[in-house]
């Protein structure tokens, strides 16, 4: 390609964890890699949608510092979703930017993505495609076990990426969405759910627990009330998904992400309900989280309402 | 063969071979595991076979748990259903810059350490899972006398290829993570191959394992 003829962010500052994510890879837990993808899978599908992309096209994640991109190319939109400060540099002057709204950059017009408020993920993309490398059907860096794009790793300064596609008949969209927070994560009580003492299960569901710094894209380790545990602290390590709560010998609860280890021998207290896990995880170090326990019937139907209710988004896009 | 099906969470069946870990059970998770594989039903998400566990993992949109369950319950899989065995020979080397728990396995056991490496390199072991991090394989049994417990602190780097034995079991590690297991020793060999995406494991449960013994020099040449 003729350097002319390239269109690319130059990366000025990298941000925190800044990587591609999609949907993520399905069918490979039996040999240890996770599903990765999006930790957010709302902010993932609101966004490719008012960008009229593919719904599985990859996408920019970073975590409480977005990066400073400088763009080079012809003109193309670009848009964040999450909660998410950003400011739009260009030789006219500077503006704060909006979450869930499209903005034109032209050649030398940069974006300075500076914060998430109150939430860990945002997400950054265009309506063009990323030129990325897609390992078993997915473009999603895992960087434990250094999977995906940019040699498995999470960007860094002066790193290129490199836009293969604009699509020309783009029209630019918006979408008035102020976000949806949780007070409690509903939760199906576990497979060793009767492993721990009858106090220390009630403690599990009356008491709150702190979500601590030790938080990343593999799990989520929470302070509070030891749970103890009245039959083993180990049990034979077998297959894992991501929301269950497992609890580590010494008592605390730790909560399985998307690039979680697939196998682990902690016991499981419960499993957060797939409609709560977008919400989850966006809640930051420091904040206090309250379990609820619901039955089967009630996650699966949640679920429907939680889908329900995105694509009722999507539909006010315009 | 499967005694209970359980649900974990809201969008995997939890399908119980009984709670000894032995090779009988493990072969009939491994038999169901690789026929619910070949069957390729629209929206399993993720099959993870452990030692007498099977995790099927579902897309919520497609399948709700009982529906599944009830698919899962009327598969058939004949007794005499083979299960497909690799026998694969993987070179250890354990120099003193390798073998980093030999004195403490020494001590727990009450072995001196040529002893417990022969006995170590005499056995063929087999493969119950691979998994936690990518290709680790899961091995087993070690004799009685050769059994001892993790780390009571685990190291926060285990080096990549480190051979290590916990309990009746031993591993590999694929890749530089925090980890508790005894470390006898050192393998050269790549035992997950990230650019092979079609077969990235070089070992799969249920294969055999042959772990042999070579010099510090045969190590470095493997090596480059």
């Amino acid at each position: 390609m003729k350097s002319k003829d390239r269109n690319y962010f130059k990366i000025l500052r990298a941000g925190i964890n800044t990587t591609y994510q999609d949907l993520g890879r399905n069918n490979l837990y039996h040999i240890g890699i996770p599903f990765s993808g999006a930790m957010d899978k709302r902010n993932f599908q609101l966004l490719n949608s008012l960008l009229q992309n593919d719904y599985n096209s990859p996408v920019i994640e970073f975590a409480y510092q977005g990066p400073h991109l400088k763009y080079f190319g012809k003109d193309i939109f670009f848009c964040i979703s999450g909660n998410v400060s950003f400011k739009i540099i260009t030789k006219e002057g500077v503006i704060d930017g909006n979450s869930y709204q499209c903005y034109l950059l032209k050649n030398g017009d940069e974006v300075d993505i500076h914060s998430t408020n109150k939430s860990v993920y945002g997400y950054f993309s265009i309506n063009g495609t990323f030129g990325v490398d897609y390992y078993w059907g997915s473009c999603s860096i895992n960087t434990q076990a250094q999977i995906g794009p940019n040699n498995g790793n999470k960007f860094s300064k002066d790193l290129e990426i490199e836009i293969i596609d604009i699509n020309n008949s783009f029209n630019k969209r918006k979408l008035d969405y102020l976000g949806s927070t949780i007070e409690n994560i509903r939760v199906i009580k576990g497979t060793n759910y009767d492993y721990f003492s009858e106090s220390s299960q009630n403690k599990f569901f009356k008491e709150s627990f702190k979500i601590t710094k030790l938080s990343d894209r593999m799990g989520m380790r929470l302070e509070g009330p030891k749970i103890q545990n009245i039959v083993d602290p180990n049990i034979k390590s077998e297959g894992l998904v991501k929301g269950v709560i497992q609890i580590t010998s010494a008592g605390d609860p730790i909560i399985m992400l998307s690039d979680h280890g697939t196998i682990g021998g902690y016991p499981k207290i419960a499993t957060v309900i797939s409609a709560d896990y977008d919400r989850l995880v966006q809640l930051t170090p420091g904040s206090n989280i309250k379990f609820k326990d619901v039955s089967l019937e009630d996650a699966e139907t949640l679920y429907k309402l939680y889908q329900m209710e995105t694509n009722n988004i999507i539909s006010q896009i315009k | 063969m499967i005694k209970n099906i359980l649900n974990l969470g809201d969008a995997a069946l939890y399908c119980d071979f009984g709670s000894d870990v032995n090779q009988e059970i493990n072969s009939n998770v491994i038999k169901y595991f690789y026929h619910i594989k070949k069957l390729n039903l629209k929206g399993i998400t993720n099959l993870t076979p452990s030692y007498n566990k099977l995790i099927i993992s579902y897309d919520l949109n497609i399948h709700s748990f009982l529906s599944l369950k009830k698919k899962i319950e009327n598969i058939e899989i004949k007794e005499n259903n083979k299960l497909e065995k690799n026998l694969i020979e993987i070179p250890v080397c354990c120099d003193n810059n390798f073998a980093l728990d030999i004195k403490r396995v020494e001590n727990k056991l009450k072995l001196k350490s040529e002893i417990i490496l022969e006995k170590f390199f005499s056995k063929n072991y087999f493969c119950y899972m691979t998994g936690f991090v990518a290709g680790m394989p899961f091995l087993g049994d070690l004799e009685k006398d050769m059994r001892l417990k993790r780390l009571e602190t685990p190291r926060v780097k285990v080096p990549k290829g480190s051979v290590g034995i916990t309990e009746q079991f031993c591993n590999i590690y694929t890749f530089e993570t925090p980890g508790g297991w005894n470390i006898l020793g050192n393998t050269p060999q790549n035992i997950f191959d990230t650019s092979n995406q079609s077969n990235p494991n070089l070992v799969n449960p249920g294969d055999t394992i042959k772990f042999y013994r070579i010099t510090l020099n045969q190590y470095n040449e493997i090596k480059r």
